[in-house]
């Protein structure tokens, strides 16, 4: 089945107390867009942008061509003619309609006026909703009595009943606790593969992110700093560090060579993508992972996790060595100094200015990154 | 003990206007509470201060005010008689509209709290669901604003069943027509020999108002406990 492709095209501004959100973001998502950033750097309101709850000063927003808003033209579709889904950081559920009324409520209305008909995507029932968010033992059920996590499943649900042509998260697993959240996000990662949804989805926490998005959109302070790949916007040094949630590392795609080497460990393959190397391609073994040979497996290092050698060392527990060059040096105010590495993948590594004086490293200079089998965060892809 | 046909009368006559003040009332009340507590308009200081005139006037200010309207002679009142055949003074359709400007400004209170401490995020919920403006009104802040018109309701009802000044001085004494029980009871102890009927009297209007206020407990638990959150 061909993917449907969202385009997105936002170009507006608003000034909310001291921040001024100016935003130009145009792209097409085809799946999972995550909108990234500190928190008070406008995501939401940007959402609230799209699905019509907050107006912007000027400028205009489309979906797939259709303009819900332009200043020009004087267009501003009221939420409920905008067609999208929305899902909160509360699961907002209506506390006097019990847990099939809720899912019913958007359902109702949007095939009371008639879907439109150029969209055609079939219908989302509500079976197919109960089962893909396994919220079926709830029906009957009353609001009151649900966990966090099940009211957040329901909402969800509700939001997908609406057929929506796009699909709004706003950290969805904010207010829920990690182990509803490990219950949640494979929920999330499935709804775009089998309802064909496309989802912009806010979060500050890199690896939710890492999990479920295509591509992320890095918001800081109210202006859009990089839009790419997770590779390309969560690699960069220089971003994170603009944000105060995440710490510097890079995300590297892999591929599995070996699913046991014989003592537990997979052996992961690095691209190799920059001819730097000599010999066989650069591998890292890190925990046993639940893949499959050839499966493809995007790995967050933190630059805190890699050290660096000049040469291969002996006697030491360290089993991932791998040579490469520095390509980029990045001298910080405090003790610490972060190197860019090429070892078949672009890494980063922190290491303090102490060490880093001592070394005598300059860019260009070959060295070996040295990466604990234990620090590596899979994160497996379909 | 037997009751006398004047009490039967104004007993049924106190409890009928009481009714159609409120049901008469309520409607005008919600649109109020909703006008003050959600839009914001020139005149809003004004609509405000006129809904809640009656609870600061003398209640025959009122009255008298309801008469200089709707008397027979004056435009309102001549109106009304010549193109829909209603009557209002002497008339316990009078009495209605008596109870009910006073009753207003108790209804308009308790339904505006309610509306002001609705849930506005479960409001833009349901837009984004699809929901028209109206739409939101009706499915869910009204359902979850219920204890609160229904508190509102309850006090209103009290208030009209009580009412004296405004109805005496707007539709006068007439039993049968425009005596309700507070009114009875005013004329019995003018009258040598009318305390014990006045007595009997009060202790029905004690009795009323117990019923009425445990069933509007009882309601407004049910209602809360249907509207209540996790």
């Amino acid at each position: 089945m061909s993917q449907p492709m969202s385009r997105i095209d936002i170009r507006a501004r608003q000034r909310l107390g001291s921040l001024l959100l100016d935003i130009d973001l145009q792209t097409t998502t085809g799946g999972v867009l995550a909108l990234f950033g500190p928190s008070g750097a406008g995501k939401t309101s940007v959402l609230n942008w799209i699905a019509g709850l907050n107006r912007p000063d000027s400028g205009r927003i489309a979906i797939d061509g259709r303009v819900l808003f332009d200043t020009e033209a004087g267009i501003n579709l009221p939420p409920d003619r905008r067609g999208l889904g929305y899902v909160f950081q509360e699961p907002r559920l209506f506390p006097h309609l019990g847990v099939k009324g809720n899912l019913l409520y958007g359902w109702h209305r949007r095939n009371r006026h008639g879907r439109d008909e150029t969209d055609a995507r079939p219908e989302i029932t509500l079976d197919q909703v109960v089962e893909l968010l396994g919220i079926g033992h709830l029906l009957k059920r009353r609001i009151g009595g649900l966990s966090g996590g099940e009211q957040q499943r329901v909402s969800i649900g509700r939001a997908l009943l609406a057929q929506p042509q796009l699909l709004l998260m706003d950290e969805p697993l904010a207010a829920v606790d990690a182990r509803r959240k490990s219950e949640i996000l494979p929920f999330i990662e499935n709804l775009h593969a089998q309802l064909q949804i496309p989802l912009i989805y806010i979060s500050h926490d890199p690896d939710e992110i890492l999990r479920i998005a295509d591509q992320v959109a890095l918001i800081v302070e109210g202006k859009l700093v990089a839009i790419g790949s997770m590779e390309d916007v969560l690699g960069r040094l220089d971003l994170p560090t603009l944000t105060d949630a995440a710490e510097p590392g890079a995300v590297i795609t892999t591929t599995v060579l070996e699913t046991d080497d014989g003592t537990g460990l997979t052996v992961l393959g690095l691209p190799s993508s920059t001819g730097n190397m000599v010999g066989a391609a650069p591998t890292i073994r890190i925990g046993r992972l639940p893949a499959a040979i050839g499966e493809t497996v995007h790995l967050r290092l933190l630059a805190r996790d890699v050290a660096l050698a000049r040469h291969i060392v002996d006697g030491i527990s360290i089993l991932n060595q791998l040579p490469g060059v520095i390509c980029q040096i990045l001298v910080g105010t405090g003790p610490f100094v972060d190197f860019q590495l090429d070892v078949g993948a672009l890494i980063w590594a922190r290491i303090t200015r102490k060490s880093a004086e001592q070394l005598k490293l300059a860019v260009g200079d070959p060295v070996v990154a040295l990466i604990k089998s234990v620090a590596a965060d899979p994160k497996k892809f379909s | 003990m037997g009751f006398s046909d004047q009490e039967i009368a104004a007993t049924l006559l106190s409890l009928k206007v009481a009714f159609w003040s409120s049901l008469f009332t309520l409607p005008v009340a919600i649109f109020c509470a909703w006008a003050l507590a959600r839009w914001q308009f020139t005149g809003k200081v004004l609509l405000d201060s006129l809904v809640h005139l009656p609870l600061v006037l003398p209640p025959v200010v009122v009255g008298y005010a309801l008469l200089l309207t709707f008397g027979a002679q004056r435009p309102v009142g001549a109106a009304l008689q010549h193109y829909l055949g209603i009557t209002l003074v002497f008339n316990w359709k009078g009495a209605v509209i008596a109870s009910a400007v006073m009753a207003l400004p108790l209804f308009v209170r308790a339904i505006r709290i309610s509306f002001e401490t609705a849930d506005r995020k479960l409001e833009a919920a349901a837009r984004c669901l699809g929901a028209s403006r109206f739409q939101v009104f009706l499915s869910v802040t009204l359902p979850l604003s219920l204890p609160g018109i229904l508190a509102g309701t309850i006090l209103g009802f009290a208030r009209s069943l009580s009412e004296f000044g405004a109805t005496i001085t707007f539709v006068s004494n007439v039993p049968g027509e425009t005596q309700t029980l507070p009114l009875a009871i005013n004329s019995l102890i003018q009258v040598p020999d009318g305390e014990p009927a006045a007595l009997r009297l009060t202790v029905i209007s004690l009795f009323i108002g117990f019923i009425a206020l445990i069933l509007a407990d009882r309601a407004e638990i049910w209602l809360r406990r249907r509207v209540q959150r996790s």
